[in-house]
Parts: structure tokens; sequence; C-alpha cells
């Protein structure tokens, strides 16, 4: 089975935040940089399946700046044969852009399988993987976080708000993976070796025009700081009175 | 004067509370650029015409519907080309989704056939001459967005529980629509859904909001927490992720960034700390109110009203003054 998996590199969730001079964007000054959460679960259940249905292989592919490639590397530990790096200098704001782009060199490529993330863990969009198969023609299921592979079907399940659904679809497919589907692997120092010598073709990303931009960037409205009611039970008849009278929340 | 083609999401034939919320905020949007017209398309299996009069009362002034025994589940190919078609048909000059596990699956596909851009998950939108400019909140929450959507259409998905459900009533004309490509044809195809926790109310769409972190030391003490809900008579239970990553609540019940964005009128945590990840899903909510043992918790940061101590003294209380109240009227 031949698998891609689409990865982004966003900014560490723990990090200080702090916006840069532009306004418009994050100060990347000493901020470090992971493999988007959701993309990570990606790589495992493309390694899982790859393993389970072997022969095949497993593609990663990135659209970013030169620090992408360290985290395509890590993929490659992971156990991925060989990533692509479309090169950009910063990520665009617009998922059709690099939907465009990254559906460019995904085509024609004979993949049974993309995979992306659920949603990036920065921008939170999950936009561009039913973008991509859009633009491929491909069939395409969301939020997976079980999939089994039988021949050229898939049967998937995806959490709705309240209930699962059990999903069949045919392959080639796209698929956005969910938490929940495999843990990732942490990759061993054997892999770490190994990866240093797998292909990693670097290419333009070719972005095209671009419909959505960002014009401001900013800190959420503070909350205002929080009142301690008080300690302990005793407080609670207070705390029900400022909800009923002040909060209006009863 | 704009005009808006909403999707209203439907379930098991009924509405979602989600769907009310995204044809209010269109019907304001109209309204705020001179009075366009809103359009509402529903798709579902025979019946679904029936969510004509609810989405009528809160603003639509054309009701579309599709009603075809192949869509009583959702199913993406045919409801995406069907809503591409039709905002292209009427001209629209924005189409508004819900930000849920749907509209999220939706909206994207819409955009890419029309090659038209997408804002996700907003907050709020401004619809103006030549551009629309969204509030997306990114980064977990530390930073808002302010995004701007050249070219007609825009399309946009809207958080749930971030626009009000407003009755307002719009004309509501209801027209049936062929389907722009035969459900059955669909590839991907929903065998089943099942019910998760049947007859409770679901986490995004409850007006109150009361989880439970590690504080609550062991899964059965959850009982505490249904408890609670139960008091408040409209409420869901929530969890965070160390929670859930120990079993001890259903993964589906997590909120955070890697689980559920909750913006609930009322959000009781109990026995949380408030880690930045579980803040990313909750941080929006109207009301915060943090009970637990440790003051200087980074949850009391974002809270109304807190109280320090222990939650297995201060959540029976609550329990009982929360009925008391109810009953009190």
């Amino acid at each position: 089975m031949k698998i891609a998996v689409c990865l982004k590199r966003v900014p560490d969730t723990e990090m200080r935040f702090a916006i840069a001079a532009d306004g418009k964007s994050v100060d990347t000054v000493g901020l470090k940089f992971e493999i988007s959460t959701f993309d990570e679960y990606a790589v495992e259940a493309a390694l899982q399946l790859n393993e389970a249905h072997a022969p095949g292989e497993v593609a990663v592919v990135g659209l970013g700046p030169d620090g992408l490639g360290e985290h395509l590397r890590k993929a490659l530990a992971m156990g991925a044969d060989r990533a692509i790096h479309l090169a950009a200098e910063t990520v665009p704001y617009d998922a059709l852009a690099i939907a465009r782009s990254l559906a460019g060199a995904l085509k024609e490529q004979g993949f049974d399988l993309i995979l992306f993330g659920r949603n990036a863990t920065d921008t939170g969009s999950g936009a561009v993987g039913p973008m991509v198969a859009e633009l491929l023609g491909l069939p395409c299921v969301t939020a997976v976080s079980h999939l089994e592979i039988s021949g050229a079907t898939g049967t998937a399940r995806r959490e709705l708000e309240g209930a699962t659904a059990t999903i069949t679809f045919p392959l080639p497919a796209v698929l956005t993976i969910d938490e929940g589907i495999a843990r990732p692997r942490i990759a061993g120092l054997k892999g770490i070796m190994a990866a240093k010598k797998k292909p990693m073709e670097v290419r333009p990303a070719e972005l095209g025009a671009e419909v959505l931009s960002i014009d401001r960037l900013a800190l959420p409205p503070e909350r205002q700081a929080g009142r301690i009611v008080g300690e302990g039970a005793d407080a609670v008849p207070e705390l029900v009175r400022l909800l009923h009278d002040e909060a209006k929340a009863l | 004067m704009a005009d808006f083609m909403v999707f209203a999401e439907t379930r098991g034939g009924n509405l979602r509370t989600v769907a009310l919320e995204t044809v209010s905020a269109a019907r304001q949007a109209a309204d705020a650029s001179g009075g366009g017209t809103v359009h509402a398309l529903v798709c579902g299996a025979a019946g679904v015409a029936g969510a004509a009069e609810a989405l009528a009362a809160h603003g639509a002034d054309q009701v579309h519907v599709v009603e075809h025994p192949q869509l009583a589940h959702y199913n993406a190919e045919s409801v995406a080309a069907t809503a591409a078609a039709l905002i292209q048909s009427t001209g629209a000059r924005a189409a508004l989704f819900s930000a849920s596990v749907e509209g999220r699956d939706l909206a994207p596909r819409v955009a890419a056939k029309l090659g038209v851009g997408l804002a996700a998950d907003v907050t709020a939108f401004e619809v103006h001459a030549d551009h629309v400019t969204a509030t997306h909140p990114v980064y977990t929450g530390k930073a808002v967005a302010t995004l701007r959507l050249v070219g007609t259409p825009a399309v946009l998905s809207i958080r749930p529980g971030a626009q009000p459900a407003v009755e307002h009533a719009g004309k509501g004309e209801v027209s049936s629509l062929a389907p722009a490509l035969d459900p059955a044809a669909a590839r991907v195809v929903v065998t089943e859904v099942g019910a998760r926790g049947a007859a409770k109310l679901d986490l995004g769409e409850a007006p109150v909001v009361v989880a439970g972190g590690r504080g609550l030391r062991a899964a059965e003490h959850f009982s505490l927490m249904e408890d609670l809900a139960a008091a408040f008579g409209n409420a869901a239970v929530g969890a965070t992720r160390a929670v859930t990553d120990d079993g001890w609540r259903d993964p589906a019940d997590q909120i955070g960034q890697t689980g559920r964005l909750v913006s609930p009128d009322l959000y009781v945590a109990v026995g949380i700390s408030g880690a930045v990840q579980h803040l990313a899903g909750m941080r929006t909510s109207r009301v915060i109110v943090a009970i637990n043992r440790d003051k200087d918790a980074p949850i009391f940061k974002v809270a109304d009203y807190g109280i320090v101590g222990d939650l297995f003294e201060i959540v029976p209380r609550l329990i009982e003054e929360i009925r008391a109240r109810k009953a009190a009227g």
C-alpha cells in the first residue's frame, strides 16, 4: 500500500506567546516548533497500515520553511520511507493555496491513501485535507478515529457530537485523522540513524494567488481577573447567589 | 444588500441548534447589509421539510429542501455538490456553515469546488463591499486572527455557541430542490450512526458544562459530576485530557485543544488546574466557575468566580444549593 501523510510544522503549544512587530504573525524568536499533534497520529496510522499491508511505502509531505526539514526527518526516523519538502518561506493562511500546492505534488503518484491530521494545532481550520480531496476528485472522510482497510475498501469510524458514525469508502481516498487512532511511536536510535540516509526531495511550493489573508493578529481580550468567592463549602451559597443575581447564569 | 446561503445541519431528521445559530448569524448580517435574502439549505430523508418552520422563525427567507432516502445520514459528496450549486444559482455573497464536525467536513469541500476562500471556525464576521473580515481564534486560543477574504462568494464556518440563535422571522418560503449529485452515487457511505450516551445533552450544545479533572481522583467520583449536571438540568459533563487518557471518561468527553471546543453560558471546572490545552477548549465560555484546592491553579486566572477547597465537600453543597434554587424557581 502506498500512503502519503501531510505534515504541518507548528509552534509548540506550550510556548510563551508574543505578537511580532508586523502585528500579523507570531514572534518566532526563541520559539520551538513541532509536528502538529494530529499529524503525528496520521504518521503512526500510516506506519501501522503499511506494516499490516506490506509491501508498500509511506511518504511524508510538508509545506514550509527550511525548519520543516527536521520535522520531516523525525517522521522518517519513526519509519516513513521518504519525504517531500515543498519549500516556502512562510506557510500561507489560505488553506486553498496550500491545498493546491499539495494536490499538485500528490497527483498521479499512485497513493492509495493520503492522510492528514484532523486539523493543525495553530490555525485549527481542518480545511486542507478535504480541499485536497476535492481538487484530486478523491473520496474523503474527515476526523477518523478508527480505520480498517480490506482490499480496495476502507471502513472508518468518526466521532460526531454525541454520536459515532461508521463509514465505508473506496480506495484511493483522502482521510483526516483524529486522536484515538494510534499512539505515535517514539523514534529509536536505529530509526534516527536510518533516517539520515532516507531520501528527502526539496522543491518550490509553487503557491498561487491567495484569497484569504491575515489583517491582524492580536492577543485575546483578557478575562476579568478571577474573584475568589471564598474557601470551602461555606462559600457555596454566596457563589450561587452571584451566579443568579450578578452573572445571570442560573 | 448581501444575500446569504446557510447550510442547516440536521441529525436523525431534526435540526441541530447550530443550524439555528448559523441562520441567525446570516439574518443579522443580511439585515446589517441593508436587507438581503437568507437562503437555507436543508437535506435529509422524507420529512426533513418539517425543519423549514424553525429556520423561517430564525430568519430564513427561502428554505430549499432536498429529500432523498440516501440523505438520511450525512452524505458529504451529494450535499457539497448541492450546496455549491445553490450558492451559485442564488448568487449568494457568502455561504455559512457551522464549524461542527459535519460543517467542518462540508465547508472546505464547497470552497474548493467554487475555488474560493474559506474562513473556518470563526466567532464573528463582517461583510464589506469588496471583502469579508472574520474573527478566528488561533494558537489554541492564545491569539485572535482577523482574516480577510477577497472574492465572492466567501465561505465561512461559524463556531458553535459563538453566535446566539435568535428568533427573527424571515419570509419562510419553502421549495423543494433536486440534489446536484445523486445521493445514491456517492462513494463514501455512512452505514450507521450510533448515539453515544443517548438522551444526554451534547457538550457543544448544552447551556451549562460541568467538567472534571484529575482532582476527582477516580473514575467513580464522576458520579458527583453527573449529579451536578442533573441539578442544573441543562448541563453536559466534560473532562480534561488527563482524565480521558486515564480512561475515566470517554475520549469524546474531552474538552481542550485535542478535544471539543465549547463555549457554554456557564462552565464549571471542578478539580481542573487549567493547563493551556484545556483552556483552549473553554476560555470563550460566558461565565466560568472554578473549584480547586490549589489557590494558585491557573484556572483561577480565567475564572469569573472561584472557590478554593476540597471539591468533595464543595460540590455536594453546590448540588444542594442549585437544587434549592431551581425548586424555588
